[in-house]
């Protein structure tokens, strides 16, 4: 279709027909101001933020919402429209708590900063504020209504990006409420712990639920022997926390700053990462061989677990037995680890830091406790864990680089691209090929399961037997996978997770994550996972050990007790 | 068929029903029964009459006689002296305000005869619960006539050519939204009628609606036919059960005679209706607020464009017009654009019904000719202010629209004009008040009202309105603070321009209107702490008039707050901080001592 020409500004702006407004200003450099704005996810004119002038209009017009119209002529910086926009926040901020000081957001809220931008220097309107209690039932989250401003990005992510609509806007008018239906507590609802609600929340209004304190608590007592365990996802987004690049490997810096908290042992979740590659590989082949349940799906992301508990618990079945690489860890830290180093388990004190809120969750489980204790202890946030090294004045950027701790610290290059949507895809099919073929696979990289396209198929031929897998990220395409499944598309074997992007777009990972954010993350990924010695999860030398010296062998008895699960079927409401 | 001397119609609109008009009609059909009078005479339940306050009323045809403030126990006078004698009942006549006689003919009524009923044309008139008598009053014979002998594109015609424009609140060319629908994309295309009537103190919709509801599925048929739609909703407050009854009833009555469904006079045209009712969300009258509430959405609206002419319920391509635009299609019809476009003014057609309230002799329904004076209305339909007290003020479109003082009382009333005046016409709620009205408390009730009526999405219309309900109440408490007026227009101005939808844009207006016209009173009330209308509690010093106080004692034994005291038989005085303003000692007194300034 032809363009759209109007003048924004004075300027000639062509723009394709259903463009916003505030796209097109965009496109021709001129930055409309925004809040309630999530590209392509919120976009409701809610705020009146975005406000511009448009010629013979009766009204300002939300930019964001407002389509480009042949001859259309737009004026973004007129004393009205100034007028009006600084009105509108000064409105909102009249009822919106004043403490900033105090706020986990604080530095970081867009709130804040666009009254700064905005140049608001006094509020001149006091009134009521509803007084909505914290909802502090979740295991991952926390709601504050009080710091809501009503943009309603979180509702948006909830209901189109995972399709688990957990929260929408409850009562009317001043009284409106972001939350679940009848204002149940989230910790009760089909809420699936995701955190992407936190991840674009442009205040405080929802955020994962602190536990620095508990592991400031742990770290500082004698007793305790505190191991301390990184996701892939972490490596490549923690710098952000540090003003460095998205997609920054920092892994030897982020090892380094571990030490100096006072972990006594920095291991790797990569790691276990391998040792799934190595469980779920065989669960794959075995069901394969025997006819089992196909196709197989993966287990390693705890949103998406709960999300088919809650949305397809008849589909329970498909998924693999296997725990997340979390929670094996957290099982073979107060085993494997306590025997070979002589620590009574007791005294163990296992910590994650993850790139999910989920994990919180997760870690809380029924059965996680296959050690005889509860594996994980806390479960820390790449945010989290951000704000401790501020607290404890590491100078990040500034570290050397330290390596991680043996042996559960050793791991390969198929174990670092699980924080990416297709990891353990690609984990999986870099080891089933070699220990099916015997043959040494021409290339390591399964560019098809690659990207951050919400569903990724591919086949592969293993001997003669052709793999048909598929990839998928974000839950709205995740219901996709199982309504495919569901109507009787042939697949052997799926991956999803439950964030866009995988993990390295996760609920508990540095804010802003944005589609640009994530690509540049995964591309830290896989240079990661090129970097590294050896890439195959079979060839990890630590795991190898571990099958000889404790587990024996893959789905063995061992395993099936320290490192399988089992599902609950629950009810969406 | 059978065939009656005379016709007892009794109103039962919901205003007649709540003066219980049906113990006076069970009494009256008693007592023709007992008479043997049921072969003669037929009592019929009709819709509003239009003078509520009159209620319960009836009329009696074909002598035209008019009855109001009937009880049961008149029932046997009328029924011995009317229907057998033939003599009329004189002391259950009217006499209007300022008339030395009662009047027998409904049609000598200033109330009646200043009406030029279109929308109204059978409510009050026919029995609502049936379609012969909708029939026998030309009832369907516009979808007759459209539907085998005009085009489409002839009935968009001619209903653009009629002028009609929209009765619940913008006043949008009917007929251009229609073909705006017509020509838009898709082969699935809605009609819509707007029930969600929510203005305070507005009832027209809801009296069309109970009294003549076949009306609006003739003319949503008809706008299907126009538009290529099989299909229509009636979108209604779930606070008018009576009008949802009704409507179910129309809607089963149609279908069962052929005029809703497959095949429609066998001229292979399909169309059907079904009713959505609301959920108590004045919001909901918004257009799109409307149809995503039938979507089974939250009920708030989004922005336009796309217009639901394009994008409408479910996307698809909607008409969605309001009950009265609705009443007014099939006499267009019937009649003509060119009848219909010579009533009322240049850029306003037809007649407008409004719904008169407050400080008036006359409440209730009336249908004039658009560009009619508010003079006329008020005080010759309406009988003018009662208890002889002065004319204030008349707010017409209700939350969204403005007040009008004495001044403009001369001006012809039609769209453009009330807008001039800043004010609406809107759905057509009318509220008059007089010099006992404080109109910041005026301005304060409407704020009430939009700002707990407020969906929520947007931050102008949640949070502003909010905030200039609570100056507008510290105002009217005696807290009113300089800058005050200032920050109000402020906020209405910041509220009009950036609101997202019409509702919240129009909320402002009450407060913007009254500063326009009663500027005086909110500076009163801030610089001085005086109402000067007497009407603001908090604003009120209570003393005692030393000259006629007989030192009865009565008040201090009344007073709650220990705040007068005095010697018995001397006169007594209030000592004002410790007086909180609770009027019962004036109540009390019974030598009209204790005043108020």
């Amino acid at each position: 279709m032809s363009q759209v020409s109007l003048t924004i500004d004075g300027i000639e702006v062509q723009a394709a027909p259903g463009t916003s407004v505030l796209e097109a200003a965009k496109k021709a450099g001129i930055k409309i101001p925004t809040l309630c704005y999530l590209e392509e996810i919120n976009e409701i004119g809610a705020c009146r933020i975005c406000l511009v002038e448009v010629q013979g209009a009766r009204t300002l017009q939300a930019s964001c919402v407002t389509p480009v119209a042949p001859g259309m002529v737009v004026r973004t910086n007129t004393p009205a429209v100034r007028h009006a926009r600084k009105l509108n926040l000064e409105l909102i901020m009249s009822n919106h708590p004043q403490e900033c000081l105090t706020c986990p957001r604080s530095t970081n809220c867009e709130l804040q900063q666009l009254a700064s931008e905005l140049g608001i220097t006094e509020i001149r309107f006091s009134g009521a504020n509803p007084s909505y209690e914290p909802d502090l039932s979740s295991a991952s989250l926390v709601r504050d209504p009080r710091k809501c401003i009503l943009c309603r990005r979180c509702v948006s992510v909830c209901e189109k990006v995972q399709q688990v609509s957990a929260i929408a806007p409850q009562e009317r008018g001043f009284n409106t409420i972001v939350a679940p239906a009848f204002l149940e507590p989230l910790g009760d609802t089909a809420c699936v712990n995701c955190g992407q609600c936190a991840l674009v929340c442009p205040t405080a209004a929802i955020h994962e639920k602190d536990q620095t304190a508990e592991v400031w608590a742990a770290l500082s007592d004698p007793r305790k022997h505190v191991v301390v365990q990184t996701a892939p996802a972490v490596r490549v987004s923690i710098g952000e926390m540090f003003g460095l690049e998205p997609g920054s490997v920092v892994t030897g810096q982020m090892v380094a700053a571990l030490r100096k908290l006072g972990f006594d042992k920095v291991f790797d979740t990569d790691f276990t990462a391998d040792l799934t590659i190595m469980e779920e590989g065989s669960e794959l082949l075995q069901r394969i061989q025997n006819g089992g349940r196909l196709p197989l799906i993966t287990s390693c992301s705890p949103g998406w677990i709960k999300f088919i508990e809650h949305f397809y618990p008849r589909l329970l079945p498909h998924l693999s037995t296997c725990k997340s690489p979390q929670q094996m860890f957290g099982a073979l830290a107060k085993t494997y680890y306590a025997e070979k180093s002589g620590i009574d388990p007791a005294d163990i004190f296992v910590v994650s830091i993850m790139p999910c809120t989920a994990k919180k969750f997760e870690a809380g489980r029924q059965g996680m406790n296959g050690s005889g204790y509860q594996d994980v202890d806390v479960v820390l946030t790449t945010r989290e864990l951000g704000r401790m090294l501020k607290e404890a004045g590491i100078d990040f950027n500034s570290l050397t680089e330290e390596e991680y701790d043996h042996p559960l610290g050793i791991s390969t290059g198929a174990g670092v691209i699980f924080g990416s949507t297709g990891g353990v895809m690609e984990a999986a099919l870099r080891t089933a090929y070699e220990l099916v073929t015997g043959r040494t696979l021409p290339t390591l990289d399964f560019k098809e399961v690659r990207g951050l396209a919400g569903i990724k198929e591919a086949s592969v031929d293993l001997n003669g037997t052709v793999l048909n897998v598929a990839v998928a990220n974000g839950l709205a395409n995740a219901r996709e996978m199982m309504d495919r499944v569901k109507n009787g598309k042939r697949y052997h074997f799926i991956e999803i997770m439950c964030c866009p992007g995988g993990c390295i777009g996760g609920g508990g990972q540095p804010i802003p994550t944005n589609k640009e954010i994530r690509t540049k993350r995964a591309a830290g990924i896989y240079s990661a996972d090129e970097s590294m010695p050896l890439r195959k999860s079979h060839e990890n030398p630590a795991v190898q050990a571990l099958y000889k010296e404790f587990l024996g062998e893959p789905l063995g008895h061992k395993s099936h007790e320290l490192l399988h699960t089992r599902y609950t079927a629950r009810g969406k409401y | 068929m059978e065939m009656y001397r005379s016709h007892v119609l009794v109103c039962a609109g919901a205003g007649c029903i709540s003066s219980d008009c049906k113990s006076v009609q069970s009494a009256l059909r008693e007592h023709i029964e007992k008479t043997g009078l049921e072969n003669e005479v037929k009592v019929v339940e009709t819709g509003c009459m239009g003078p509520c306050d009159l209620g319960p009323v009836i009329m009696i045809f074909p002598d035209g006689v008019f009855y109001r403030k009937l009880k049961p126990e008149d029932a046997v006078e009328i029924v011995n002296e009317h229907l057998i004698k033939g003599k009329v009942v004189t002391r259950l006549l009217h006499r209007p305000v300022g008339s030395e006689e009662r009047v027998a003919d409904f049609g000598q009524l200033e109330f009646f005869k200043r009406q030029t009923r279109i929308a109204l044309r059978n409510t009050g008139i026919i029995n609502p619960e049936s379609v012969e008598e909708y029939i026998a009053r030309d009832g369907y014979r516009a979808l007759g006539k459209v539907l085998s002998q005009m085009t489409p594109q002839q009935v968009i015609d001619t209903v653009k050519e009629s002028g009609l424009r929209g009765r619940g609140g913008a006043g949008f060319p009917t007929g251009m939204k229609w073909e705006f629908t017509a020509r838009a994309n898709g082969d699935t295309k809605y009609v819509v009628c707007n029930a969600d009537e929510g203005d305070p103190g507005a009832f027209m919709d809801r009296s069309i609606l109970e009294g003549d509801p076949h009306s609006v599925l003739e003319a949503m048929a008809i706008c299907g036919y126009a538009i290529r739609a099989s299909r229509g909703y009636i979108y209604v407050r779930a606070e008018y059960p009576l009008a949802v009854d009704r409507l179910e009833t129309a809607i089963n009555k149609a279908r069962e005679y052929g005029l809703l469904g497959e095949n429609i006079f066998g001229t292979g045209f399909n169309f059907d209706i079904e009713t959505r009712v609301g959920a108590g969300a004045f919001v909901c009258g918004e257009e799109t607020a409307l149809l995503a509430s039938i979507e089974g959405q939250r009920g708030e609206p989004r922005p336009k464009p796309p217009f639901p002419a394009q994008e409408g319920l479910w996307g698809k391509p909607t008409v969605i017009n309001n009950v009265e635009t609705w009443a007014n299609i099939p006499p267009i019809i019937l009649n003509g654009a060119g009848w219909f476009a010579s009533i009322g003014t240049e850029k306003s057609k037809g007649t407008k019904v409004f719904a008169l309230a407050g400080k008036v002799n006359n409440t209730g329904l009336v249908e004039v000719p658009m560009g009619t004076t508010l003079r006329e209305i008020i005080f010759d339909i309406g009988g003018g202010i009662p208890g002889g007290k002065k004319f204030k003020a008349v707010q017409t479109g209700g939350p969204s629209g403005g007040c009008i003082p004495e001044e403009y009382l001369d001006t012809p009333v039609d769209y453009d004009s009330l807008t001039k005046l800043g004010t609406i016409m809107g759905s057509g709620g009318m509220i008059i008040v007089d010099e006992d009205t404080c109109m910041v408390d005026l301005a304060k009730f409407f704020l009430e009202f939009v700002q707990e009526e407020s969906c929520g999405k947007c931050a102008p219309c949640r949070i502003g309105t909010k905030r200039m309900l609570e100056i507008l109440q510290r105002i009217t408490s005696g807290d009113g603070r300089q800058g005050d007026i200032e920050l109000l227009e402020e906020l209405s101005r910041g509220i009009k321009s950036s609101a997202l939808c019409g509702l919240g844009q129009t909320a402002p207006n009450p407060v913007l209107s009254t500063l326009r016209y009663f500027r005086h009173e909110y500076e009163a009330h801030i610089n001085d702490k005086k109402c000067p209308a007497g009407a603001c509690q908090a604003l009120l010093t209570y003393y005692i008039n030393p000259e006629t106080c007989r030192g009865c004692g009565l008040c201090s034994k009344e007073c709650p707050a220990g705040a007068i005291t005095g010697e018995k038989k001397k006169p007594h005085v209030i000592d004002p901080a410790k007086c909180i303003k609770c009027g019962s000692c004036k109540q009390k007194c019974k030598f009209g001592s204790i005043i108020t300034v």
